[in-house]
């Protein structure tokens, strides 16, 4: 449970210079280097782990205290973390649950993830808050070499990560009764729980042509959420311009963010995004609020989407996060309805999704 | 949706006098609404008994009724302002509980006054266990296998179903009082009768045991448009069989996934909805099984609480004020987030720290009292600590309490857990204590593995792991310090981070190295290890925050900005405790007010959650921070102040004021403060301005004592010094009381936590003036020598009695002119003398002459209790250079706000000015003048929560609260105190009367007026020897308790018991033999009945109770009692 040796001195240190003390701990590296992002759920920290959209990204957990009630694989989004790293204020040596088959650290040991604790976590994400998320590096190398590889780290603008994460081969899972064919963008495991409740789920490679995907004549297509830059995802996109229209459409955060390029829109990288558990969010015809979990670093320009409903807003800064092409049959939200982790208040959409495919197929 | 325009009155319901359960933290909402919905056009009309309050400040309603919170008053208040609406969920169970009284009567709906907030539907369901049970099962929710009771046979077939252990609960009680734990038929026949006492609808629920689960608790927010937002979740350290008001608590939850927390988050709102809570604040509480996850619900109360003080302290979401404005209209996402001031109230707040709150007992005020902590809450306040690690906040937290405790241990207190053997220990731990959490690190530091720790107290792992944490810690300091003992250890910056970023203060470090705490903080600093300051911002630092709201953690960055105007910083009062409560944080709201009018930056330190200077409104900086001399000497270094405020906080600040530098302390001086405490310096001050004191001297030991006592003659009144409360004061009568008082505060351990210098000070042994009539004097002096009298409060009961637990009156009732004439001299050249600048409270003693038994005339302000047929003597016995108790009652008596005035003082402001400015009102010339009415402060004491503790009043302070009673007779406002304070006095019927001698003229007096107005009287032998003596016939002479009952003479206790007796006059005689009248106030207590302990208590009520036959009691608001205070042709400014 505790490391037999104290921890290593390690630095981090931003492209833009600015440094900050702590200690190695999870798997050893010299450096580590990514885009620095920060993500202020409280708890959660497998979820956010083991989410392929952060691949690129090194996350920084504003919640002190990581690792307290360790590591169930219930609550993995993907088989293995597809972070850069992580950055945290202070790493519990003890876990306690009795859902726990092991602690955080030797997680991150296990899968070759490096994490530094000891951070003053609250000065660094004012620092992002205030000059934009930017890639960083830490480990225990020299600060000069740190800052080399900070500065060497492309970023998520403009590199294909989806390429990286998505699955190699199509698989099916899930038990409803409907059929869905979900592309996965760096998908994660509640959206198929929860899609898998609706239908049987075939997941395919971010790749696939429509033809391909449509070919089983599903009662819906799900593009799902990812890292990285949406405008990379070339081939996506042009698979669901052919479908809009053919077959109810519904994408999560990265999907949604393909949904509006589809359309003719166009998206944004936002200064440091919105990672975290407590989103507000309203939905424009109803007038409700819903409390959301949000992973997104690029966002889509409102007033961009020719012909489109901008059906959701996100109250925090008015940005665009929800869009509906209601002839076409196709929806997305930019946050993520399924949760893990966070709030189930927006879990409704699933619902939404199979009462579309329903109607689609009595009117067909 | 807007807010609501159908209505435009809206009545607020206080939570009364501060008692157990209900504190401060209904003052901090009630303000807020009643600002709130001002601002937002409302007419507010305000109903609270309890004067320390800010929220009955005359400005903060439109009108403000300090009546008695009673259903009838309430009536008459609605039919006088016909208000549209009534909000009853920001005033604790006190205002649920008459909101339902006012809906089930009838009264709201004849008036056309609507609830709001919650409707009386939503109220029984939440309040009703049996429903709320029913309820919860209807939505699938999981519960603790339960019944329902409403008699002893029942009780039995339902703990036979539900299988023991069980926990009993009465219904409709606050604070979980009456409530028990059975594991034994026998423990369960007693816990289910007295709930069934207890509840005021006779009704149990027995439930299945969760003892040692683990407990949580969610603060939740709903709007009418269904939109519902966790504001904050709480994890208890201490398991499940602890009531949550004694449980050290932590926010955010600590051992949660968030697949458990969202399941957990997903039944609150549940809960919420099924309730019917419309609008507002609610707190859902679980328990969770730690070896399967199982989570029930446990209770949900649907209005705020002393949880959402806490939580809206520990996120910086202010609960009350969006509950109130939920309440008119509007929804979550029309109410903008004050902190960040862009983004909406409708999120969720998420925290970079961590918030620990450990409550505060006083066990050591009631003896005989075991100091266990059960379902029955106890506690009388809390601290709330944050910091960035649980370690750190925790340390500062036990740090906080203000008993001595330097943190988690490594401090002398320390030496208590050390005298237990391992074994002892762990089975010390194994029950609930206010010294457990000190027991738990004891043990970790001794080798006692984790799971042995868990599976003795149920505390989990992840806790107990980070104690031990602060035990290795330790070891390693103590290992740095062994090369040199007595000195600082040279460290290396990281090391000196690391201690202290896990919470160790420099006291613990100069305890573990044997070296000066000052050394120790220079050292420190020289290696440059020194506090940075975090923002509390509800966001994590995702957006900037505009409301600076401070904490210190040990990190790279600092977050203070610079300052615009000059700052001065309050020092608060710290947790509460009695003697030390709500009026001093009133006192310290009143000067960051009257401090920002002028122009001031006001910089408030504090760590009481509860209280209205918390509130990151209330001034322009917080610092939530322990009063400790490390903690506040940082904030000063970091804010660069013009001064600090020591004087308004009570005695935590100013135990500060001798280690703050000099120059810093505003108004009276440091050197003065300390001579009005050293007891050889004040006598020769007295005897100087040739002022009396009562004869007495100062000991070290016994024969010191005895020789002082011999010198002036018994009784004497001992006490150490520098303690507030009357903690430890006692009278002896004799050699032997003397010897015992002297030992106990010698051998008091409790004594010497209070933090003060007391263990190291003399004790003072006094003559003590039995029969004086107490005096109290609040009065201001400005840097000019000029002094305004804020007034004279004459006690109601005699000296001997502590002036805190005494009711008083505001003008004096029977005292001449003359002698108050005298007692303003007095108080004008004593603060002359000790150079006050600002506030000067000074107790005084009136004797009478040779005593009289004819009864005074009331109609003559001359004729006087105190006067008598000889010449009245006035001694001083105290003088305090600081706000006293009796400043915000004086402030609503005679409309003259002192703690503002005092602030401005301090900054060099004189009377004349204030006068000028409006702040005070011009003088009056005659402080007896009659302004029509009278005003008696009545106290509230916690005795039902200490069963076993004797009700019985002393030199020893012991109430937690206070309530105020304006009518124009001094009886009627008694009378009317009695009722504020929850005692009814009855129209007829039987008085059992039996009194000490000292007590018996004053007790034959009202033995007189009770007669005549018809009751019958009953008596014990001696009293009723007097009474016929005096020709007041007795009805009844009882027998004395365990005498072979006489034919035809009843024993007091059956008596009692029989209901053949309405009221009680008992009063105690010293420390004597008391068993008889400790048996009869016990049997008073389990009856309900009135029960007066003093002779002079005794005859306000007879007078009051001949008033009442003329008149009824009056119900008008403040501010018309304050307008008949402006002398004719003053303007209203």
């Amino acid at each position: 449970m505790s490391a037999s040796t104290p921890p290593a001195a390690a630095l981090l240190v931003l492209r833009d210079g600015e440094t900050f003390e702590g200690e190695a701990v999870g798997a050893p590296a010299g450096v580590s280097a990514g885009e620095v992002v920060f993500n202020t759920v409280m708890s959660g920290y497998t979820e956010v782990i083991t989410d392929p959209s952060y691949a690129g990204q090194i996350i920084t957990f504003t919640y002190p205290h990581i690792g307290n009630y360790g590591v169930s694989s219930d609550d993995f989004e993907a088989a293995r973390p597809w972070c850069r790293g992580v950055i945290m204020r202070d790493l519990a040596r003890l876990h306690s649950s009795w859902r726990a088959e092991g602690s955080l650290e030797d997680f991150l040991r296990e899968h070759n993830v490096a994490a530094i604790s000891g951070i003053d976590t609250r000065r660094l994400t004012r620092h992002i808050r205030d000059a934009g998320s930017m890639p960083g590096a830490f480990g225990v190398a020299s600060r000069a070499d740190l800052l080399a590889a900070a500065r060497a780290e492309p970023g998520t603008s403009g590199v294909d990560l989806v390429g990286q994460v998505t699955t190699a081969e199509p698989y099916t899972c899930g038990h409803g009764p409907r059929r869905v064919v979900a592309y996965d963008l760096g998908i994660k495991s509640t959206i198929l729980r929860c899609l898998g409740e609706l239908a049987t789920v075939t997941v395919v490679p971010a790749q696939t042509p429509a033809s391909e995907a449509l070919a089983g004549r599903p009662d819906g297509v799900f593009f799902s959420n990812g890292p990285g830059d949406p405008e990379m995802a070339v081939a996506t996109v042009e698979a669901m311009k052919e479908m809009l229209g053919r077959v109810p459409v519904f994408g999560i955060c990265l999907g949604y963010q393909l949904l509006a390029l589809a359309l003719g829109g166009s998206t944004f990288k936002m200064r440091f995004g919105h990672h975290g558990g407590n989103v507000p969010i309203r939905c424009n015809s109803t007038g409700r609020i819903e409390i959301t979990s949000q992973n997104h670093n690029f966002a889509v320009a409102a007033g961009s989407v020719p012909g489109v409903a901008e059906t959701h807003v996100c109250l925090n800064d008015d940005t665009l996060a929800g869009l509906e092409l209601p002839d076409a049959e196709a929806f997305g939200v930019q946050y993520h309805p399924e949760a893990g982790p966070g709030p189930h208040d927006a879990r409704h959409h699933f619902a939404r999704f199979a009462e579309m495919m329903d109607r689609h197929r009595a009117a067909a | 949706m807007p807010r609501r325009d159908d209505i435009e009155s809206i009545l607020i319901i206080g939570s009364g006098p501060i008692v157990i359960g209900q504190a401060c933290e209904f003052d901090y909402s009630g303000t807020q609404a009643c600002r709130v919905l001002r601002d937002e056009g409302y007419r507010v009309i305000l109903a609270n008994s309890n004067p320390a309050t800010i929220m009955t400040d005359p400005e903060v309603a439109d009108v403000t009724y300090v009546e008695p919170l009673d259903a009838a008053v309430l009536a008459r208040i609605i039919e006088r302002e016909r208000p549209d609406a009534v909000l009853a969920t920001l005033g604790g169970q006190t205002g649920l509980n008459l909101a339902m009284e006012l809906a089930e009567s009838g009264v709201l709906e004849a008036a056309g006054a609507e609830l709001i907030g919650a409707t009386a539907s939503a109220i029984a369901t939440a309040e009703d266990r049996q429903l709320f049970k029913q309820a919860m099962i209807e939505i699938g929710l999981d519960v603790p296998r339960s019944g329902v009771a409403h008699d002893i046979e029942t009780a039995r077939e339902v703990m036979q179903r539900v299988g023991l252990p069980v926990i009993v609960r009465p219904a409709y009680i606050l604070g979980g009082r009456g409530a028990g734990i059975a594991e034994t038929p026998e423990e369960f026949e007693e816990v289910a009768s007295f709930g069934l006492d207890a509840s005021p609808i006779t009704e149990i629920l027995i439930e299945e045991s969760i003892v040692g689960w683990k407990e949580f608790e969610l603060e939740v927010m709903r709007d009418h448009a269904d939109n519902c937002v966790v504001v904050c979740a709480i994890e208890n350290l201490d398991p499940m069989g602890v009531h949550t008001g004694d449980s050290i608590t932590v926010a955010p939850t600590q051992t949660l996934s968030d697949p458990e927390y969202q399941q957990m988050r997903d039944a609150a709102f549940a809960v919420l909805r099924r309730v019917g809570v419309e609008t507002g604040g609610s707190n859902v509480q679980f328990a969770v099984d730690p070896a399967t996850g199982r989570q029930v619900v446990i209770e949900m109360n649907p209005r705020v609480s002393r949880s959402s003080a806490l939580a809206s302290k520990a996120t910086g979401f202010p609960i009350a004020k969006i509950a109130a404005r939920l309440a008119v209209g509007y929804t979550l996402d029309e109410i903008p987030n004050d902190i960040t001031g862009v983004t909406p109230a409708s999120f969720e707040p998420t925290l970079d720290y961590v918030v620990t709150k450990v409550p505060r007992w006083v066990f050591e005020k009631f003896q005989a009292t075991r100091n266990t902590l059960g379902t029955s809450m106890q506690s009388v306040g809390e601290v709330m600590a944050i910091g960035r690690t649980f370690c750190e906040s925790l340390q500062k937290a036990l740090r906080s309490l203000e008993q001595g405790r330097f943190g988690l241990n490594a401090d002398p207190a320390e030496a208590a857990s050390d005298r237990l053997d391992d074994a002892q220990l762990l089975a010390a731990a194994a029950v609930p204590t206010p010294e457990r959490i000190f027991q738990l690190e004891a043990l970790l530091r001794r080798g006692a593995t984790l799971e042995e720790v868990n599976a003795a107290t149920g505390v989990d792992p992840w806790f107990l792991h980070q104690m031990l944490r602060i035990s290795q810690e330790r070891a390693r300091l103590e290992a740095a310090g062994a090369e040199t003992p007595g000195t600082v250890p040279d460290m290396e910056r990281s090391r000196w981070l690391q201690a202290k970023r896990l919470g160790f203060s420099d006291a613990q470090l100069a305890y573990l190295w044997g070296a000066p705490a000052t050394e120790v903080r220079a050292v420190r600093e020289q290696a440059g290890v020194r506090p940075t300051y975090k923002t509390v911002d509800t966001c994590a630092a995702e957006f900037e925050a505009v409301t600076p709201y401070h904490y210190s953690s040990y990190e790279d960055s600092d977050e203070i900005r610079a300052a615009e105007r000059p700052r001065v910083v309050i020092c608060g009062s710290g947790p509460n405790r009695i003697g030390q409560g709500i009026e001093f944080d009133y006192c310290c709201v009143h000067a960051g007010q009257a401090l920002r009018d002028a122009g001031y930056e006001t910089v408030m330190i504090n760590c009481n959650p509860e209280t209205v200077s918390t509130d990151y409104d209330a001034n322009d900086r917080l610092y939530f921070e322990p009063l400790t001399i490390e903690d506040v000497s940082n904030v000063i270094a970091a804010e660069d102040p013009v001064g600090v405020i020591v004087s308004l906080g009570g005695q935590t600040p100013l135990a500060l004021s001798g280690e703050l530098p000099a120059e810093l302390v505003l108004g009276t001086s440091p050197a003065s403060i300390d001579l009005a405490e050293d007891r050889q310096r004040w006598n020769a001050l007295c005897a100087r301005l040739g002022i009396p004191q009562p004869p007495g001297g100062t000991a070290t030991g016994y024969r010191e004592a005895r020789q002082v006592a011999q010198g002036v003659g018994y009784p004497v009144l001992v006490r150490p010094s520098y303690v507030l409360g009357g903690r430890a004061m006692t009278i002896v009568y004799n050699d032997d009381e003397l010897a015992a008082a002297i030992a106990e505060l010698a051998d008091s351990g409790s004594l010497g936590r209070e933090g003060g210098p007391a263990s190291q000070r003399p004790v003072l042994v006094d003559r003590f003036l039995e029969d004086a009539v107490e005096v109290d004097v609040d009065a201001l002096r400005d840097c000019t020598g000029e002094v305004q009298i804020g007034a004279v409060m004459e006690h109601v009961e005699s000296a001997g009695v502590h002036s805190g637990d005494s009711a008083c009156t505001i003008p004096p009732t029977t005292l001449g002119a003359d002698v108050v004439a005298l007692i303003c001299d007095h108080t004008r050249r004593i603060a002359a003398e000790l150079e006050v600048v600002g506030l000067l409270n000074v107790q005084f003693a009136v004797t009478r002459g040779p005593s009289s038994a004819a009864a005074a005339s009331r109609a003559s302000a001359a004729a006087s209790r105190a006067s008598g047929e000889g010449e009245a003597e006035v001694f001083v016995i105290e003088a305090n250079p600081r706000a006293s108790r009796t400043v915000p009652f004086v402030a609503k008596a005679t409309g003259a706000p002192l703690a503002m005035a005092a602030a401005r003082l301090m900054v060099k402001a004189t009377l004349a000015e204030l006068r000028a400015e409006g702040l005070l009102p011009a003088q009056r010339s005659d402080p007896t003048a009659d302004p029509g009415f009278v005003a008696v402060k009545e106290v509230v004491l916690p005795f039902n929560r200490f069963p076993d503790a004797d009700a019985v009043l002393g030199p020893e302070m012991r109430s937690t609260g206070e309530v105020m009673a304006i009518d124009s007779t001094p009886g009627l406002a008694f009378v009317k105190a009695q009722l504020a304070a929850g005692t009814r006095l009855p129209a007829e019927g039987t008085v059992f009367m039996s009194m000490a001698d000292r007590d018996k003229p004053i007790g034959l007096r009202a033995a007189r007026i009770f007669h005549e107005l018809g009751y019958r009287l009953a008596a014990t032998a001696g009293t009723a020897r007097c009474l016929r003596d005096g020709g007041v016939p007795v009805a009844v002479e009882v027998a004395k308790l365990g005498d072979e009952a006489p034919r035809g003479k009843p024993d007091a206790v059956q008596m009692i018991a029989a209901g053949e007796v309405h009221l009680v006059v008992n009063s105690p005689h010293g420390r004597g033999p008391r068993a008889d009248g400790e048996h009869i106030r016990s049997a008073v207590g389990r009856a309900g009945l009135p029960l007066l302990t003093t002779g002079a208590a005794a005859l306000a009520a007879a007078d009051g109770l001949r008033d009442s036959r003329d008149h009824s009691p009056a119900v008008n608001s403040l501010q018309e009692y304050h307008a008949r205070l402006k002398p004719a042709g003053a303007g209203s400014g």
